[in-house]
C-alpha cells in the first residue's frame, strides 16, 4: 500500500541502463599505481537485478562509485541508458555497507537529505513519511542514528537512498554487517521494493546464497585487478527457496568458480 | 483478608507523615553554624575596624533564620529543595568557616594585618565601593564580548576554511602552526605601540587568544570528517555549498566546541594582563590598582567578583553545547 503510493507518486521510475564499456581503474598509492580492475564490460538492463560476487578487496565497490559517478574510470567508459557518467546523480543512489547516517541529524532528517540538497525539502514532506513507513521506521522519525539497532540504521540508510526516486539503486554489501535473521528479513525487503518500483540494482555481496536468493544474474569477478571470470543466469521465479535443488546447484558451480571444490 | 493487611498499612504510612514528618537535620545544623558565625562577629571586638560589621551579624542572622525554617519545609520546595539538600553540608561548612575566619582575622589578629580581611571587611568593599565595581565590569564585559566574539567568528571561519581548501591550507597552516604555540601574553609589548589605543591593542589581544585555538581545532575538525558523510551527500545532489555548511561543520562541531573552551580560558588570561598594563577601568585595572594602594579586601572582593564571572561563562558555555551536541550520547564521552 506504501509502496504502491511511493511509486505512483513517480510514475516514470523505471529502471536505466548501465553500460560499463572496457572499463580499466586504477588507484594512485604512494605515487605507485593500484590497479583494481581490468577491462570490465558488462551490461544491465533496464530493471535488472544484478549480483556482484568476489573475493573481498577485488575491485567490486569501485565498480559500484564509478556508476555512481563519484570517479571517473582510468580508462573506459561508464553510460547511464547511452550517455556518459560524469557526475553523482540523485536518480543513481549508493548504500555503503555502513549505514553511515548522520549522527546529527534525526532518522526523519537523515531521510530528507536527498530532498534538502536538491533544493525540494518543502515538496517533499510527504514523500519522506512515504518512505520511512516503506521500511517501517515511523515510529523513529525523531529518534537519533545511535538510538538505532543496525538493522534499523541500515533500513534508514535504504529510506534515505529510495526517497529521491531512484533508477538505479546500486547495494555496497547493505546487509554484511547484519544478525542473519535481520539480513533474513531486509532480503525480502529489498526484493520487495525492487518487484514493485522496477528500478535496475546492482548488488555487491560475499554471502552466494544472497546472491542467488536475489538477483537475475550472478557476476563473477577474479582477485585484484578484477576482470569479469564467469556469469550464471538465475532463471528462477520469485519467492526463491534456498534449499530449491536449482538453487543448490547453482550454489555449487559459483562456488567453484570461486575456487572452492568442496 | 488482603485488603485489610493493605489498609493497616495504608494507615500505619499515612500516620507517620502526618506526624513525624522528616526534619532536614543538615538545614538545622546549617542553621546552628551561622548562628554560631554572627555570635563570634558580634560578640567580640576588632581589633582594628573593619566597617559594616552590623551588616554582616544581619545578613548571618537573617541567612540563619531562613535555614532554620527551611528545615522543616524544604521538602516542599521541590527541585529547588532537592538542590540545597544536596548543598546542605557546603552551607553548614560554610557557616564554620565564616566563625573561623572571623576569629582569626578581626578578632585574634593572627594573620598579618594589611594582607588579611575578615568576610565583614569584604562586605565593605561592596556597600561602599559598588559603584565603581559595576563600571569596572562594564569596562571588561564590553572588551571581552567584542574580543572574543570578533576572535571566534574569525577563528571558526578561517577553521573552516583551512580544513576544507587544499589553497588556504597549504598557505595557512604553516603561519597557524608557527604563531599558534606563543602565548597571547608575549604579544603585549608589540601590540601596545602596533595600535593607536591600548584599548584596541587589547581587543586584539584578547581576539587572537580565543581565536587561535578555536580556528585550528576547527580546522581539524573539519579535516577529521568521514569521507564517506561526503560520498553519501553527494550521491543525493549535494553541491560544495552544501557539503560545507550541512555536513563539514555540523560533523565538526565537537572539535569546535573543545576549541571553545580552550579560547574561552585563554580570552579570560590574556584580558586580565592587558587589562593590568594600560586600561583606565576594568577587573585587572582595579585589581592593580587596588593592590598599589594596598587596599587588600578590595582585592579579595574583586577576586571573587570573578571567579563568579568566569565560570558562569564556562556554564553557559556547556549549556549550549549540550543543547547542540545532545547527538552525541552514546557517540563520544567527555
Amino acid at each position: 500500500m506504501v509502496a504502491t503510493t511511493l511509486r505512483a507518486a513517480s510514475a516514470n521510475a523505471a529502471g536505466l541502463a548501465i553500460d560499463f564499456q572496457t572499463v580499466s581503474h586504477q588507484y594512485d598509492l604512494d605515487g605507485q599505481p593500484l590497479p583494481v580492475l581490468r577491462q570490465i564490460d558488462l551490461n544491465v538492463g533496464p530493471g535488472e537485478f544484478i549480483a556482484l560476487l568476489g573475493p573481498s578487496g577485488c575491485g567490486k565497490s569501485t565498480l559500484l562509485r564509478l556508476a555512481a559517478g563519484l570517479e571517473r574510470p582510468t580508462t573506459g567508459d561508464v553510460l547511464e541508458d547511452g550517455t556518459s557518467i560524469a557526475s553523482p546523480d540523485p536518480s543513481r543512489v549508493l548504500v555503503f555497507q555502513d549505514p553511515t547516517l548522520f549522527p546529527w541529524r534525526t532518522v526523519r532528517d537523515n531521510v530528507a537529505i536527498g530532498p534538502e540538497a536538491r533544493g525540494v525539502l518543502a515538496g517533499s514532506q510527504k514523500r519522506i513519511d512515504d518512505a520511512l513507513r516503506l521500511v517501517k521506521l515511523e515510529a523513529f522519525a525523531s529518534a537519533f542514528p545511535h538510538q538505532l539497532s543496525g538493522g534499523m540504521a541500515q533500513r534508514a540508510a535504504l529510506a534515505r537512498a529510495l526517497v529521491n526516486d531512484p533508477h538505479l539503486l546500486l547495494l555496497d554489501e547493505p546487509l554484511g554487517r547484519l544478525d542473519s535473521l535481520t539480513r533474513l528479513t531486509m532480503q525480502e525487503e529489498i526484493l520487495s521494493l525492487w518487484r514493485h518500483a522496477g528500478y535496475t540494482v546492482i548488488l555487491v555481496t560475499h554471502d552466494v546464497e544472497e546472491a542467488l536468493l536475489l538477483s537475475q544474474r550472478v557476476i563473477i569477478l577474479s582477485e585484484r585487478p578484477a576482470r569479469i571470470k564467469s556469469e550464471v543466469v538465475v532463471d528462477l521465479p520469485y519467492p526463491r527457496r534456498r534449499d530449491d535443488p536449482r538453487i543448490v546447484a547453482q550454489r555449487q558451480t559459483i562456488l567453484e568458480f570461486l575456487g572452492f571444490s568442496a | 483478608m488482603t485488603s485489610a493487611a493493605v489498609d493497616k498499612d495504608a494507615g500505619r504510612k499515612s500516620v507517620s507523615s502526618a506526624f513525624a514528618r522528616p526534619v532536614w537535620k543538615h538545614g538545622l545544623y546549617a542553621a546552628a553554624a551561622w548562628l554560631l558565625a554572627a555570635i563570634v562577629t558580634a560578640a567580640f571586638p576588632d581589633v582594628v575596624p573593619w566597617g559594616s560589621r552590623d551588616v554582616f551579624v544581619g545578613l548571618l542572622l537573617g541567612g540563619g533564620a531562613v535555614l532554620a525554617g527551611l528545615a522543616f519545609s524544604v521538602e516542599k520546595l521541590g527541585g529547588l529543595g532537592r538542590g540545597l539538600i544536596h548543598y546542605g553540608p557546603w552551607l553548614i561548612a560554610l557557616g564554620l568557616w565564616f566563625a573561623l575566619w572571623e576569629l582569626i582575622t578581626a578578632k585574634l589578629g593572627w594573620m598579618p594585618k594589611p594582607f588579611f580581611s575578615p568576610p565583614h571587611g569584604l562586605l565593605h568593599v561592596y556597600i561602599v565601593d559598588w559603584q565603581r565595581i559595576l563600571i569596572c565590569i562594564a569596562y571588561t564585559a564590553r572588551l571581552w564580548t567584542i574580543g572574543f566574539f570578533s576572535g571566534i567568528i574569525i577563528g571558526f571561519t578561517g577553521g573552516v576554511a583551512l580544513g576544507w581548501s587544499k589553497t588556504f591550507a597549504y598557505w595557512g597552516m604553516p603561519v597557524l602552526r608557527l604563531i599558534g604555540p606563543v602565548p597571547a601574553s608575549a604579544w603585549i609589548p608589540a601590540t601596545f605601540f602596533l595600535f593607536p589605543t591600548t584599548f584596541q591593542a587589547s581587543l586584539f589581544l584578547v581576539a587572537l587568544a580565543s581565536g587561535i585555538p578555536v580556528a585550528i581545532l576547527t580546522a581539524s575538525g573539519v579535516n577529521s570528517v568521514n569521507r564517506a558523510f561526503y560520498d553519501v551527500a553527494r550521491t543525493l545532489g549535494a553541491n560544495n555549498r552544501y557539503l560545507v555548511l550541512r555536513v563539514a561543520i555540523p560533523a565538526a562541531l565537537p572539535h569546535v566546541f573543545i576549541g571553545l573552551f580552550m579560547g574561552l580560558y585563554y580570552s579570560f588570561a590574556v584580558l586580565v594582563v592587558a587589562e593590568m598594563l594600560g586600561a583606565k577601568y576594568g577587573l585587572g585595572w582595579y585589581l592593580q590598582f587596588q593592590t598599589a594602594y594596598s587596599a587588600y579586601a578590595n582585592v579579595y572582593a574583586m577576586l571573587i567578583i570573578m571567579a563568579l564571572l568566569c565560570s558562569g561563562l564556562v556554564k553557559l558555555l556547556f549549556v549550549i553545547r549540550d543543547r547542540l551536541l545532545g547527538w552525541q550520547k552514546g557517540v563520544v564521552q567527555w
